[in-house]
């Protein structure tokens, strides 16, 4: 189903549509392409969170003044990804350029989550700490008290065994 | 050894069975999880080299038992072009695995098809666990991706980060890296012009609409992706809670949108939904698109009891089986355009009539 690429539909408008729009109205379907604008426009997000709008949030970030000494953040030590780099891809290239550029990452995570600490699943590496074990355990806590008040007895059961097996490992 | 697995016709394919909740509305749900290994460069960065390195140290994982026994484990280069797109077509790979952009060597799927769950390796991150059901099943598909997750992470150390969360290529899946899903149809909406407006409520709870097949995919007869936007500072019961309560409320108003449509219009829509039942019947040649938008208007008249067949199950099949790679598997050779498009109404025409294994009866001679 490849074509090639449309002009959007939408009135003096042309800028490439990303969006098909297929309605079928009195029997006959009526296609239109839209560009991610006039789309936004009817209301219809063309397209999800993606390198794009990353690199929207970096420009973002750019604007709002960034200081001296993080414009000439070092390249991350591990992958040898610049944060130039960054901004062009959108993607980042290891675990470690988390920490390389964390004062942005932080702030361009609370950009697009709205949040900034993970509230989620708490990872178990194979040879756990036990301030990790610790963590896991209190969130394994938070998800059976979601599955009590779901009445998700069957998931609950599983939760508790869990948290059984990590407390007997802990002593 | 691994194309033997197409011999198997529903390879993949469970979630086509309808019978999951609201399976009329809800063709399916999708609930993936990204990771990535730690110490290793991510998908973006690596070197042939180091995806070879972590789809190795994966593969060990999965042969240790991290994912259940009937797993095929395939890697991309291995497999004939019609068979990766057979993959695309089926959902259980993504357009990035196997399109022109993707990495030559080093990626690879493993899909454990009676559990439906599958695993694809050095996809924008190392590790892209999805389930797809069918219906409206957000929590049962978290459950089992979570099981996998589970297996595979007391295997394998991931890349993790007590105020991050799960780390990932890209910023927007950091956290939790789960993106969870629905496939609506809503025709309802779109005949009674409510469909915008709706898509619009949808985006201001925090969640997005996309088309049939995920990311930048276009709105093809009537089928709506609905799925979370954001993935960091909630917690995975809370995110599919959220999106769960929405996509109730979207099948609610779209049943009344059809209650709406046969009270108001019902001579014309009983009409439409026949037009579209025969255009199938008898049409010579289809593309694409047509087909999904005819199928749209007969899937709205079975659900609305207009028309007393086929079952949801069998249009869900046509869906499938009527995509390029799967016309040109069943022609055993590559098909231009023009016979694509006559095979395809061929297809149809013969599981319209109830051949190819359909029970079902003609209403319509
Ligand atoms: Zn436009
Ligand atoms: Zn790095």
């Amino acid at each position: 189903m490849s074509e090639p690429a449309k002009v959007c539909d939408g009135q003096g408008c042309d800028n490439p549509a990303v969006v098909q729009l297929t309605q079928v109205v009195d029997n006959k379907s009526t296609t239109q392409y839209l560009c991610k604008e006039c789309a936004r426009a009817k209301g219809i997000s063309a397209q999800p969170p993606s390198s794009l709008d990353v690199s929207d949030f970096l420009a973002q970030l750019g604007e709002s003044g960034s200081s001296e000494s993080e414009s000439v953040t070092e390249p991350c030590s591990f992958c040898a990804m610049t944060f130039d780099d960054f901004r062009e891809s959108g993607r980042l290239g290891c675990s470690h350029c988390y920490t390389s550029f964390e004062p942005r990452v932080r702030r361009l995570l609370s950009r697009i989550h709205g949040a900034g600490q993970h509230a989620g699943k708490v990872y178990l590496p194979p040879d756990p700490s036990s301030a990790e074990l610790d963590r896991r355990i209190a969130g394994l806590r938070r998800s059976l008290q979601h599955a009590i008040e779901a009445e998700d007895f069957e998931r609950a059961a599983v939760l508790r065994d869990l948290i059984r097996d990590h407390e007997a490992g802990q002593r | 050894m691994t194309e033997d697995y197409f011999l198997i016709p529903d390879f993949g394919l469970d979630w086509l069975d309808a019978g999951g909740p609201e399976a009329d509305i809800v063709l399916s749900t999708r609930v993936r999880l990204a990771r990535n290994l730690q110490g290793h460069r991510y998908v973006c960065r690596a070197s042939a080299g180091d995806r070879e390195i972590v789809f190795r140290t994966v593969a060990r994982a999965v042969n240790r038992g991290a994912l259940p026994p009937d797993t095929a484990l395939m890697r991309m280069n291995e497999l004939g072009r019609r068979t990766q797109q057979i993959l695309l077509e089926r959902r259980l790979v993504s357009s990035e695995l196997i399109g022109e952009a993707a990495p030559d060597s080093g990626v690879g799927v493993a899909v454990s098809s009676g559990n439906a769950v599958s695993v694809m390796i050095n996809e924008e991150d190392h590790l892209r666990l999805q389930c797809l059901m069918s219906g409206l099943r957000l929590m049962e598909g978290w459950n089992r991706v979570d099981k996998l997750d589970e297996e595979l992470g007391g295997l394998l150390q991931l890349a993790y980060h007590h105020e991050f969360g799960f780390l990932t290529s890209c910023p927007t899946n950091v956290g939790t890296g789960l993106r969870a899903s629905a496939l609506l149809h809503l025709p309802g909406l779109v005949l009674t012009k409510e469909i915008e407006r709706a898509l619009r409520g949808i985006t201001q709870v925090g969640l997005t609409t996309r088309g049939l097949y995920g990311e930048g995919s276009e709105f093809v007869g009537n089928f709506f992706q609905i799925s979370n936007q954001t993935t960091l500072g909630q917690g995975e019961e809370d995110l599919l809670d959220h999106l769960n309560r929405v996509v109730a409320t979207v099948i609610t108003k779209e049943r009344e949108a059809r209650q709406v449509l046969t009270r108001d219009a019902g001579a014309i829509t009983e009409d439409k939904i026949w037009r579209a039942y025969g255009l199938l019947r008898y049409a010579r040649a289809l593309d694409y698109v047509e087909l999904m938008n005819l199928l749209s208007g007969v899937r709205l008249g079975v659900s609305l009891k207009l028309l007393p067949s086929p079952p949801v199950y069998w249009l869900n099949r046509i869906m499938i089986f009527s995509q390029a790679a799967h016309l040109a598997e069943a022609a055993g050779r590559t098909l231009s355009t023009e016979e694509r498009r006559a095979h395809r109404a061929q297809y149809v025409r013969q599981a319209l009539r109830g051949e190819s294994g359909s029970t079902t009866t003609d209403p319509g001679v």
